[in-house]
């Protein structure tokens, strides 16, 4: 039986992920922003079989309030076994190009606070030796493209930060997974047209569990955004920049 | 979720999709003259589950339980949740659904909008009869708590009722205890519809429901293998029986000729002869017992791309000469396929106005699409259901008359006031005009 914190457990994949947390009888403590679907997804893992479920809602992004909020965590749930950090949000690109502060929120809450919470985390881990701490991060941060690059900047320095942070911390034995999906079926995604690269958000969970378990480092998901991205990638400069990607 | 078919494949329509994510979601604004439709697994055979040039809420999502009394066997949860996720979940607790389909791969949703019944309704009647109360969300905002005592003409008018009477939002019903996920099963050879209906009347197993060979004719006319089943006794033990979890998957469009008239008399005839003993008994696993089809994903793509019509009737069984009639037309034709399923119901009533469920004697048969012909021949049957005092069941239909529904369901009136004004589908609006 694990001890595992969600921040950000209203996300899909985190939803999908929790229930198999819960079915294995595993104890959890879930952050997230909106109380009443908070309410929901607890009820929903407690009958799925967790030995515990505590909930706490706040607004994630505030980077004030991280330590209070551990604090709370470590006194009811116990220092976490796993972590998983999997809340994000997908602003409108073109509204970003225009607006500063767009894309600073942006940046405050797919990159600036998720640092926040994983500096605190990685000291309180490092200290324990051991454990997991998991991070959505996206393939949309492997490559600058003209339709989502502010985004693709948060989620591309949070790529590189937790790379770092993993080769930091496996020193101390203590493992970071860097999860980077590609289109799956969430709300985020709502106004996305769909195609056959859309994956459920059940699926991608089924792989994360299955990473976190091997304790692998990055997990492209599903499987074949590792080759998607590497032909990406490898495209020069002076090529890429005349494509509309 | 690139398409929102039926199971059938049959009509091939377009319409715009909404997903709802959470149950406390509004539903979302449309524009005039537009309708709505509550989507679960589009697992029904026809437009029922379609809305032709209108919006469907794919409810998938709405997949979280809410309350489990593990002591009473009470459970509520959102209505997009899978009668396979409920199985994997009560089962290792001692609990079973009260009433299921032949598949575990529809939600509580289309469960209750359907009122789908199965091999018990002898002994429980259909799935509405379980129902404790559910939660119906309309698209004015208003919100009914609906049982049999609380609102009860919605109840009725929901139960059986389309979706087009609002969302549900979730549902709570009763289960039924088991000792163990295993069923004891025996199964008789019967070679003509006379011993098929002597065999039905015997029967004191809960669950009862016969394959029928509709190709056999002649002496052999309602030939088939009737197959009775009870949860198992406590002696048996859980490991005895582990379930085959390698599924089969039917990756593309089997080409149209695939199924002919000599590939299914092959295989009806094997699968016949597969039994050499007049009785057979044994233990079986849930899955298999109850959901056969499951095994093989995608089956419906073995009717090629152009689908196929799945027709399901019940008839009053005190004429046995007009089911042998019946049988007779299929038989003749030609046209049906394998998976014929013939199951006598109880006299138990069906609580929705429109609840398709009622005494007699049941048939269900698949028929590849030839376009016309088949039509025709679905037509006919119908003029013989009619004639007879039986009904179609709407969640197999995509082709009956609007006249032969009105003369079915003569309640369908009554219901109109119960229809939420922002919602429709495609066999209302061809059933109603």
């Amino acid at each position: 039986m694990k001890k595992i914190l969600i921040i950000g457990a209203t996300s899909a994949i985190a939803r999908e992920l929790a229930k198999r947390f819960a079915g294995r009888g595993d104890k959890l403590f879930l952050l997230g922003r909106d109380e009443g679907k908070l309410q929901i997804i607890h009820a929903d893992l407690q009958i799925r079989g967790a030995a515990k479920v505590v909930y706490a809602a706040a607004d994630l992004a505030n980077t004030e309030k991280h330590a209070g909020l551990l604090q709370q965590v470590y006194k009811t749930l116990g220092e976490p076994d796993v972590v998983l950090l999997a809340y994000g949000t997908l602003g409108e690109q073109a509204q970003g190009e225009q607006d500063y502060t767009m894309a600073q929120q942006e940046f405050q809450t797919n990159f600036l606070s998720p640092v926040s919470w994983l500096t605190l985390l990685a000291n309180d881990f490092a200290r324990r030796g051991s454990g997991s701490i998991v991070v959505l991060s996206s393939v949309a941060g492997d490559r600058g493209r003209q339709s989502n690059y502010i985004y693709g900047a948060a989620k591309g320095g949070l790529s590189i930060f937790t790379q770092g942070l993993r080769n930091r911390l496996y020193h101390s034995g203590v493992h970071v997974l860097t999860v980077k999906p590609g289109f799956t079926d969430t709300p985020m995604t709502a106004d996305m047209k769909k195609n056959f690269l859309f994956v459920s958000p059940a699926k991608v969970a089924r792989d994360i569990e299955q990473a976190l378990e091997k304790r692998q480092t990055i997990l492209y998901t599903p499987w074949f955004w590792r080759f998607i991205m590497l032909v990406i990638k490898l495209i020069p400069e002076w090529l890429f920049i005349k494509l509309k990607l | 979720m690139l398409a929102y078919q039926s199971w059938n494949r049959y009509p091939s329509v377009r319409q715009k999709a909404d997903i709802l994510h959470w149950a406390t979601d509004v539903l979302p604004d449309i524009q005039q003259g537009e309708t709505l439709l509550p989507y679960g697994l589009g697992r029904s055979y026809g437009d029922v589950c379609l809305n032709q040039g209108g919006r469907i809420l794919d409810t998938q999502n709405l997949n979280h339980f809410l309350h489990f009394d593990r002591a009473k066997g009470i459970l509520r949860c959102e209505s997009g949740v899978t009668l396979a996720q409920i199985l994997s979940l009560i089962i290792p607790v001692g609990w079973f659904l009260p009433v299921t389909p032949g598949t575990q791969f529809i939600t509580l949703g289309g469960a209750v909008a359907n009122d789908v019944h199965g091999k018990n309704h002898h002994c429980a009647g259909n799935f509405g009869h379980h129902i404790r109360q559910f939660e119906l969300l309309r698209s004015d905002g208003s919100v009914y708590l609906c049982s049999p005592q609380q609102n009860p003409e919605w109840f009725r008018a929901t139960v059986g009722g389309l979706g087009l009477t609002g969302l549900i939002r979730w549902v709570e019903f009763q289960l039924i205890p088991i000792n163990n996920p295993l069923i004891e099963v025996e199964t008789v050879k019967f070679a003509n519809i006379d011993e098929f209906f002597s065999l039905s009347k015997a029967s004191a197993f809960d669950y009862s429901v016969a394959w029928l060979d509709g190709m056999a004719k002649g002496k052999s006319l309602g030939r088939g293998l009737f197959m009775q089943g009870n949860h198992a006794a406590p002696q048996w033990n859980h490991g005895y029986c582990m379930k085959n979890t390698r599924k089969l998957s039917i990756p593309i469009d089997f080409p149209g000729f695939t199924l002919n008239k000599l590939s299914i008399k092959l295989f009806n005839t094997l699968y016949y002869h597969k039994q050499i003993k007049k009785v057979s008994t044994g233990l079986a696993h849930y899955l298999p017992f109850f959901y056969p089809l499951d095994g093989v994903e995608n089956w419906n793509r073995i009717y090629g791309a152009k689908g196929f019509f799945q027709y399901q009737c019940v008839l009053p069984y005190d004429n046995p000469a007009v089911i042998k009639e019946m049988l007779k037309t299929i038989a003749n034709s030609g046209q049906a396929s394998f998976l014929g399923v013939m199951k006598v119901f109880g006299d138990i009533q069906s609580l929705g106005l429109l609840s398709f469920p009622r005494k007699g004697f049941t048939l269900a048969l698949d028929f590849r699409n030839h376009g016309e012909k088949t039509l025709r021949l679905l037509e006919a049957l119908d003029v013989m259901v009619s004639a007879n005092g039986g009904v179609v069941y709407p969640a197999k239909d995509t082709r009956m008359s609007a006249q032969h529904f009105q003369q079915f369901y003569p309640n369908w009136e009554d219901m109109l006031k119960f229809i939420d004004p922002h919602f429709s589908s495609g066999f209302w609006r061809r059933v109603t005009k």
